[in-house]
């Protein structure tokens, strides 16, 4: 209770307590469960008639939810919201994640009711216009990578990994090729890489890439007959092109060809494919399969980490063996594949057809681009990151030759110098409010800054990144290193403990 | 002679008759930083020389500790996972596996104090 | 090209300043014969009006559940959402953010998957929750695979009638393991083997009918294998009581604030003990202090994943469902505890409606008399399932999931009304045989 009396100095500490840390725009928000338990919910239901319950168990107890009302709610969110940085406020040159506009248009469509209230399981009959929608899809996708085998269930990046690989697992067992278990993957590839690979069952043999940046021929040479003559124990390699140092891999034609003399498959990881779009097709480089973020290249909102969309393309000799369903066309009707219909098939990887609504943002945005845009996009793109390259390149050590493709990769070397590091220069970043490049990665150089302007930043804005890295370089240069330990000191918080999150583990609100 | 042997994966192994305690020395310890978790073996487990028998975690990285001598983990160091502090080179506490040995000559190959200071000179 | 801001001079500027002419001279690096001759052989850009005509087109072919009375569910639920969802999620600054690499500019983010975690094991009666997956019967293939880690075990027990597709996913992910695969048993004490990494039971199981796991728990202690519950309608537990005593509950929570969107995106859970945190797959937010001592909150435990451990990572889980997240998170933080049981009370009750009005049809019968929302029935002989479906679509009826022959499961959310019972029930009697 608020005591109407006047504030005495004994009270006036406990007072700002209660006014928390709120100051101008900067909101502290607390915990749901923190707040103070409404006697209703936020929601108007109808009245329960009574009716004699038929569940045959007990009824549940008390759960320990919150409750408020819905203006405590909208409040709540909204004022959580003010603390998040995003693509919609700023420059996010995040590389390797391909944070571009993301057009308000592919939302409204998607909640189209005919699109965003059917079921899965409705009959086919009743969701014509959603399966053509797939169906288009398969088709803008198979065009734009010249690869003809599309299948679109895939929920990630990462799933689509795992169904590209299970993929060629399956073509080699269909063949009884069970003497290849071993998966080629350079050092420089994404995490997401070996752990895929592990999880079909091959054992990873890395391809070292240091010197250069890229899987030179000698290189892979040594890696793919390193055990048998012929490079027979190999079920393939998993390269991502242009790869995560924004290069592209110079010697992927000689590479594709002695890899494919070997009987293994060449699986392209498509995180990258925003720098080709439109204007270089995957199949036309020796592809077998590949999978394509759609939340990526094709613009579909990260929303926070998810959720993301990861079709995947084969050649047609893979065509047999992707995960079911795929979309077919059979006269002017179209449907899903039966269960039984393709036994080839290495299986089912989601419940029912995938991210549906990713699929209708994609082809939205596919078809506002159209061919003459997505190649802009590609080249814009591409552009944009020689750009930075070129402007930053006697502030910031670039660790390879160029030309770079839709990403510039840059190292801490001359800062580690004077004692600052890349997280220092991210923190850097988000003090002058912007949100810093990709950190430590790739893990082949040391101090790694990967920066993916996109083709969606004018030179205004790219402008502005430029100036605020050579701003930091110059205060870096001349000594004045200090502050940079405290940054950020203007974000919502200050640097987190992370060793503690770590070691004391409190991963949910609990009542004390 | 002391029977306390280094490797240039910087573990420390203490040999007592046919058993070998192993640990990890002070320059792996300083380059791991703070750690926040310690992944123990099961007892009983064979292991070759240069396997990975336990996992040391920091923050943002996991590395692996891998034994210099082949053999069956006869003993771990459970009191370690409560207090990773006490992960440090001391012979007597800070050891992480005991290893019952098949051969004794692969320990007897592997660096003394003295050249494995020589050894860590020369990285620095 | 509305979403391209570079003008010609800018282009032109930046190229000089590269030492370029042409933006080919980028491209160098790639094989001739990658290049696409032209253009790709694909129509040009549109622009709003004509891209918005051709959407809503498709979208007119379908028949959508505002058109329709509908009684479909089979894992994927028909609810309300209310207003305040659709329009929180839409907020740019949750929208097009990415995963919170960067805790300082990502509280927003992190706080509600947090709020998410614990919104997940209060519901499941759990310790720990991680912040989401991508759908329910991934989330059970990946609780198998983590109870396969736990005891270094490689068969999996299918306790119950549990949801087909799940079961076909599962049979994916454990292709590829060395030994591994999945097995049907009823409750008894040889269904576990000593090779038996858990017991996987769903609740409701697949025809809708609630379990406990009492009997199931002793057996698997006395072998030593795990237990995993399944949830895919998880208002029911709004009234059932929590799977507390499980090991692992995963499964999939669209039905709080997610709509049915043809099949997904949706969003899996996955909740479990405390002791099992770091066989965890995904990624989990956890709560900390900045330096100033203030709470904040981070991405945690990150030393199982991908990133750091590569191919000896929990999982190549790299993302969660953070915007499905979300909409849970806003959709339950209305519903509070009071709602959230009052839901699953009118989803019963809507159910205990239904189940009288269809079992009043001559030939008819349910085939499990407890239920939450969801029931079997059996037709009378000589009909066909899906054709009796099929029939019933074309009169604006979506019916239910033919679950075989002559098996339609049926489903009563909150949406239903008395109208819409009274019109299933004519709809069958005209087209039953």
């Amino acid at each position: 209770m608020t005591n109407p009396a006047p504030l005495n100095d004994n009270e006036l500490e406990s007072v700002m307590e209660i006014n928390d840390r709120t100051r101008g725009l900067n909101y502290d928000e607390n915990l749901l469960w923190e707040k103070e338990h409404n006697d209703t919910a936020g929601v108007d239901l109808v009245p329960i008639a009574g009716t004699k319950s038929r569940t045959g168990v007990a009824q549940r107890g008390n759960i320990g939810l919150p409750q408020v009302s819905e203006p405590e709610v909208v409040r709540h969110f909204v004022r959580l919201s003010t603390k998040n940085y995003s693509i919609d406020s700023g420059f996010f040159p995040l590389g390797s994640c391909t944070m571009k506009h993301n057009p308000r248009l592919n939302e409204k469509v998607a909640r189209l009711p005919g699109l965003s209230m059917i079921h899965p399981l409705q009959p086919e009959s009743t969701v014509q216009g959603a399966i053509k929608i797939m169906y288009e899809l398969q088709n803008w996708l198979a065009e734009l990578t010249n690869l003809p085998g599309i299948c679109l269930t895939p929920a990630a990046g990462a799933h689509g990994e795992l169904a590209g690989v299970m993929t060629i697992r399956r073509a080699h067992d269909a063949k009884g090729h069970t003497q290849k278990t071993i998966m080629l993957v350079p050092d420089s590839a994404h995490g997401t890489n070996p752990a895929t690979a592990k999880m079909c069952g091959y054992d990873i043999r890395v391809i070292p890439t240091k010197e250069t940046g890229r899987v030179t021929v000698e290189a892979f040479k040594e890696a793919l007959y390193a055990t048998d003559p012929k490079g027979d124990d190999i079920a393939g390699m998993m390269v991502t092109n242009p790869n995560t140092c924004g290069l592209f891999e110079t010697d992927i034609a000689d590479v594709v060809d002695l890899l494919h003399e070997a009987g293994g498959y060449f699986y392209c990881d498509g995180a990258n494919f925003n720098a080709l779009v439109g204007k270089i097709r995957p199949g036309d480089f020796g592809v077998d399969v590949m999978h394509i973020n759609l939340h990526k290249t094709f613009s579909t909102p990260h929303g926070g980490g998810g959720p993301g969309s990861g079709p995947i393309c084969v050649a047609e000799t893979l065509r047999p063996y992707i995960p079911t369903p795929i979309v077919v066309k059979e006269g002017d009707k179209y449907r899903f594949e039966r269960d039984g219909e393709r036994e080839t098939s290495c299986g089912r990887l989601k419940g029912y057809q995938g991210q549906f609504g990713m699929h209708v943002r994609a082809l939205s945005y596919m078809l506002s681009h159209g061919a003459d845009g997505l190649k802009q996009v590609s080249e814009d793109a591409v552009l944009n990151a020689n750009y930075i390259s070129a402007m930053l390149k006697d502030d910031y050590h670039a660790p390879f030759e160029g030309p770079c493709m839709h990403e510039a990769l840059f190292t801490e070397k001359y800062q580690a110098e004077k004692g600052v590091t890349t997280l220092d220069v991210a923190k850097a970043l988000i003090e002058y409010g912007m949100h810093p490049m990709t950190v430590y990665f790739p893990l082949v150089v040391n101090g790694a800054m990967l920066v993916e302007p996109t083709e969606t930043e004018g030179k205004d804005e790219l402008d502005r990144f430029i100036n605020v890295m050579k701003k930091i370089a110059y205060d870096v240069r001349s000594g004045d290193t200090e502050k940079f330990h405290d940054y950020p000191q203007a974000a919502p918080v200050k640097r987190l403990d992370e060793l503690k999150a770590a070691r004391e583990p409190k991963l949910r609100w609990q009542s004390v | 002679m002391s029977n306390v042997k280094y490797t240039n994966d910087h573990e420390w192994i203490k040999v007592e008759g046919d058993t070998a305690a192993v640990g990890i020395t002070t320059y792996a310890r300083h380059a791991l930083g703070d750690l926040v978790f310690l992944e123990l073996p099961e007892t009983g487990r064979q292991i070759k020389k240069g396997d990975d028998f336990a996992v040391v975690e920091s923050v943002k990285a996991a590395s692996e500790i891998y034994t210099p001598v082949s053999g069956e983990i006869v003993e771990i160091n459970e009191a370690l996972q409560d207090d990773l502090e006490g992960l440090k080179e001391d012979i007597d506490t800070g050891w992480i596996v005991k290893i019952k040995m098949n051969n004794a000559e692969e320990a007897a190959s592997l660096m003394d104090k003295q050249a494995y200071d020589a050894f860590v000179a020369g990285l620095e | 090209m509305r979403y391209l801001p570079q003008t010609k001079a800018a282009r032109k500027e930046m190229m000089d300043a590269i030492g370029i002419d042409h933006v080919d001279e980028l491209f160098v690096q790639v094989p001739k014969k990658a290049f696409v001759d032209g253009k790709c052989d694909l129509p040009d850009h549109k622009g709003e009006l004509e891209i918005e005509r051709i959407m809503t087109s498709y979208a007119n072919e379908n028949n959508h559940a505002q058109q329709n009375r509908f009684f479909l569910g089979a894992g994927v639920y028909y609810h309300h959402i209310p207003a305040s969802v659709d329009y929180i999620i839409q907020r740019s600054e949750f929208l097009t953010a990415y995963t919170p690499y960067q805790p300082e500019i990502a509280q927003g983010t992190l706080q509600y998957l947090f709020e998410f975690q614990t919104f997940i094991a209060q519901i499941t009666g759990q310790e720990v929750a991680n912040a989401s997956l991508y759908d329910g019967a991934t989330s059970m293939a990946e609780a198998a695979l983590m109870a396969m880690r736990i005891t270094k075990r490689s068969k999996v027990c299918l306790g119950n009638n549990i949801h087909p597709q799940y079961n076909e996913v599962l049979e994916t992910y454990l292709r590829n393991n060395e030994g591994a695969e999945s097995y049907e048993a009823n409750e008894s004490t040889d269904a576990v083997q000593d090779d038996t990494a858990c017991v996987i039971i769903q609740s409701p199981d697949f025809f809708g009918k609630p379990h406990v796991y009492d009997a199931w728990r002793k057996i698997c202690d006395e072998k030593g294998a795990l237990l995993v519950v399944v949830i895919n309608e998880i208002v029911s537990l709004g009234m059932l009581p929590p799977p507390a005593d499980a090991d692992i509950v995963c499964g999939e929570a669209q039905s709080i604030g997610v709509p049915m969107g043809f099949g997904g995106p949706h969003l899996g859970f996955f909740a479990c003990r405390q002791k099992y945190i770091r066989q965890m797959p995904g990624r989990v937010c956890g709560e900390t202090v900045d330096a100033d001592g203030n709470r904040g909150f981070v991405l945690t435990l990150s030393t199982r994943e991908q990133h750091i451990r590569r191919e000896k990572a929990t999982s190549n889980i790299c993302t969660n469902q953070g915007l499905c997240a979300l909409a849970f998170t806003v959709h339950m933080s209305l519903l509070g505890e009071d709602g959230f049981k009052q839901l699953a009370t009118l989803n019963h009750e809507a159910a205990c409606k239904l189940a009288d009005a269809v079992e009043s049809i001559k030939g008819v019968k349910l085939v499990n008399d407890t239920f939450f929302n969801e029931f079997a029935i059996e037709l009378p002989e000589g009909n066909n399932a899906n054709d009796v479906v099929q029939a019933l679509a074309d009169k604006n009826i979506i019916a239910g999931y033919p679950a075989n022959e002559n098996t339609i499961l049926l489903t009563a959310t909150e949406i239903v009304t008395d109208n819409g019972i009274n019109a299933l029930v004519e709809g069958f009697k005209e087209v039953l045989k």
